[in-house]
């Protein structure tokens, strides 16, 4: 290089500025449980839980530009690895159970993302789709070993070898169980920051954008979107695994495709095209759901009327909507 | 001057219609070369089958010496070849800088990395920097490649493709879809880049001027095949270049 000329300001691309709205938004979920209601501090576990699992599916919509309508595939891999290591081994530590579902879901996604990388938009969808539904029809079937639609039974787990759910099972999910949810969420939040983050995160980026000039700066297009997927999967799985304990059940349903429906339409809402969507977008639809059950029976119809509003009055997702009215009243 | 790159008997098909027919062609180490031909000549196909967009149906293609004609496009670009595209080809939601640091990450080989930040790598952003500052583009770092100007995407273009060292760079139509006014600014930033680094340079160019001023060699195709090849004093004579290619007034009946 002949000429230096010009440096960069540094301080305008800081990924710290980012923690300026994590820690607060933690110290709230960490001030929660002593706050609210044990019923509440439940509802908001199984929040992040799927906030997890919209995480590691936006890598690929939001990152990677690909629409995957087969994650509920990975999310029951995750909690069926967690039912049959209680059913078979007669493991009860959380721990062993996300280390082996972290493995099953590597393993399935490993030889599903061979199929699928090899093709985008929506025959990239149809597949990941299909192949899902080969699983649920595994669960479905399979029922001495999976349970069939009666599912299986999954007690509370030891958590990091000392606390365990004996008594108070309420108790124990809307604290320690609570608390643990947090701590890998938090984890799981962090880790995929750095993933979108990274100088591989950026040629995700340009994959999305532009792909054949991307393999013309020397990325390996299906090598990089193969890696997505995998992550992408996993922890959708990690998600599927922390699920298991605080539904105490898991059954063939969550393999069904309208669950990664629930999935895409969660992170829709939120908005996509930013890293925060998914979470807010999961949390969201989570209270939505489950106030939409206890309000009336035809529940999915109330459901989609106001997912349909929503999505109409809000199509960059809340997240993309709320940065706009901030970036609004800034320039104020 | 040694040869940087030759093909021998490269052939592309499309049905029955022979794109790049039975082509030789050679790139000298250093020179700043033209391609022109007609529309539909063949010119870019070849550029497309030297860089890897497409396969050859025969024929073989050497790049120093060795044989890449089966090589991905990634091989090619590790050993030297880089292009930039006839429709300007970016990421249009990533900025000026991070389009050319991503070439930086990618020849690095940083681009494996999940685990880093790619923003505290100083490094790279302060190579893309002094790129876009040869490129005369640092005023517009921070602006997203789908906001620049025709001219500035073409340059932001060739720019992404010098950011991966090449020693072969293509370049399809710089100029192409820019005012007249913009061609020689543009042209003279790229001319500057190239020769000041001994990279070699294949243009293909419609605008005889442009071709004609900034070019050591250049080679004519027509219908699949090298018409002429020579310098620029040589082709303004050509005969066969002249009827075809250029069409004076003199040979018009």
């Amino acid at each position: 290089m002949s000429t230096v000329t010009t440096t960069i300001p540094l301080e305008h691309r800081s990924p710290l500025r980012t923690l300026g709205w994590a820690l607060p938004a933690l110290v709230v979920l960490v001030a929660l449980p002593w706050i609210t209601e044990q019923y509440q501090t439940i509802l908001l576990a199984y929040g992040l839980v799927m906030g997890i699992a919209a995480l590691g599916f936006n890598l690929l919509l939001g990152y990677t530009g690909l629409l995957s309508f087969g994650h509920s595939a990975y999310f029951g891999v995750g909690a069926y690895t967690v039912a049959l290591m209680v059913k078979y081994l007669g493991v009860s530590s959380m721990e062993l159970f996300l280390a082996g579902a972290i493995v099953a879901c590597v393993l399935v996604t490993a030889i599903f993302g061979v199929a699928c990388v090899r093709y985008t938009k929506i025959f990239f969808g149809i597949l990941t789709m299909a192949l899902s539904q080969v699983l649920w029809s595994l669960a479905f079937k399979f029922f001495w070993v999976t349970g069939g639609t009666d599912g299986l039974r999954v007690p509370t787990p030891t958590l990091l070898g000392v606390v365990t759910g004996k008594g108070d099972k309420i108790a124990f999910l809307a604290t320690s169980y609570y608390y643990y949810v947090l701590g890998v969420f938090v984890l799981c939040v962090a880790l995929m920051w750095v993933i979108v983050n990274s100088p591989f995160g950026r040629a995700l980026q340009a994959i999305r954008d532009n792909e054949v000039r991307a393999e013309f700066v020397g990325i390996q297009i299906r090598q990089y979107r193969w890696v997505a997927f995998l992550v992408s999967g996993v922890f959708t799985g990690l998600a599927g695994a922390l699920w298991v304990p605080l539904n105490g059940l898991t059954t063939p349903d969550i393999m069904h495709w309208t669950f990664s429906g629930e999935i895409v339409f969660m992170t829709v809402l939120g908005g996509f095209r930013s890293f925060t969507g998914p979470i807010v977008g999961a949390i969201v639809f989570n209270y939505l759901k489950t106030y939409a059950i206890g309000y009336t029976v035809y529940w999915q119809g109330l459901l989609g009327l106001v997912l349909v509003v929503l999505v109409l009055s809000l199509p960059t997702g809340i997240v993309g909507t709320a940065d706009r009215l901030w970036a609004r009243w800034r320039a104020k | 001057m040694s040869v940087l790159l030759e093909t021998r008997r490269l052939l592309k098909q499309f049905g029955e219609f022979r794109a790049v027919d039975h082509v030789d062609f050679r790139v000298q180490e250093g020179e700043v070369l033209a391609l022109i031909g007609s529309n539909g000549a063949g010119k870019t196909t070849l550029v497309n089958l030297i860089s890897g967009l497409l396969r050859a149906d025969a024929g073989q293609i050497l790049f120093r010496g060795q044989d890449v004609t089966q090589q991905t496009v990634h091989q090619r670009i590790a050993a030297g070849i880089a292009r930039s595209f006839q429709l300007v080809n970016l990421f249009d939601q990533l900025s000026a800088l991070d389009n050319v640091a991503l070439s930086i990450f990618s020849r690095q080989g940083k681009t494996r990395k999940l685990l880093a930040l790619a923003e505290t790598d100083r490094p790279v952003w302060q190579e893309a920097m002094d790129i876009l500052h040869l490129f005369r583009m640092e005023s517009k770092a921070r602006t997203l490649a789908g906001g620049l100007s025709q001219g500035e995407r073409k340059l932001l273009d060739v720019a992404i493709a010098y950011a991966l060292k090449p020693r072969l760079l293509f370049l399809d139509e710089p100029t192409s879809g820019v005012s007249t006014r913009e061609k020689a600014p543009i042209m003279d930033t790229i001319s500057a880049v190239v020769r000041s680094e001994h990279i070699s340079a294949a243009i293909i160019e419609h605008d005889m001027d442009v071709v004609f001023s900034y070019s050591d060699r250049i080679v004519a195709m027509h219908q699949g095949a090298i018409l002429a090849d020579g310098t620029p004093d040589q082709i303004r004579r050509d005969e066969k270049v002249l009827t075809t290619l250029i069409g004076t007034p003199e040979t018009t009946p």
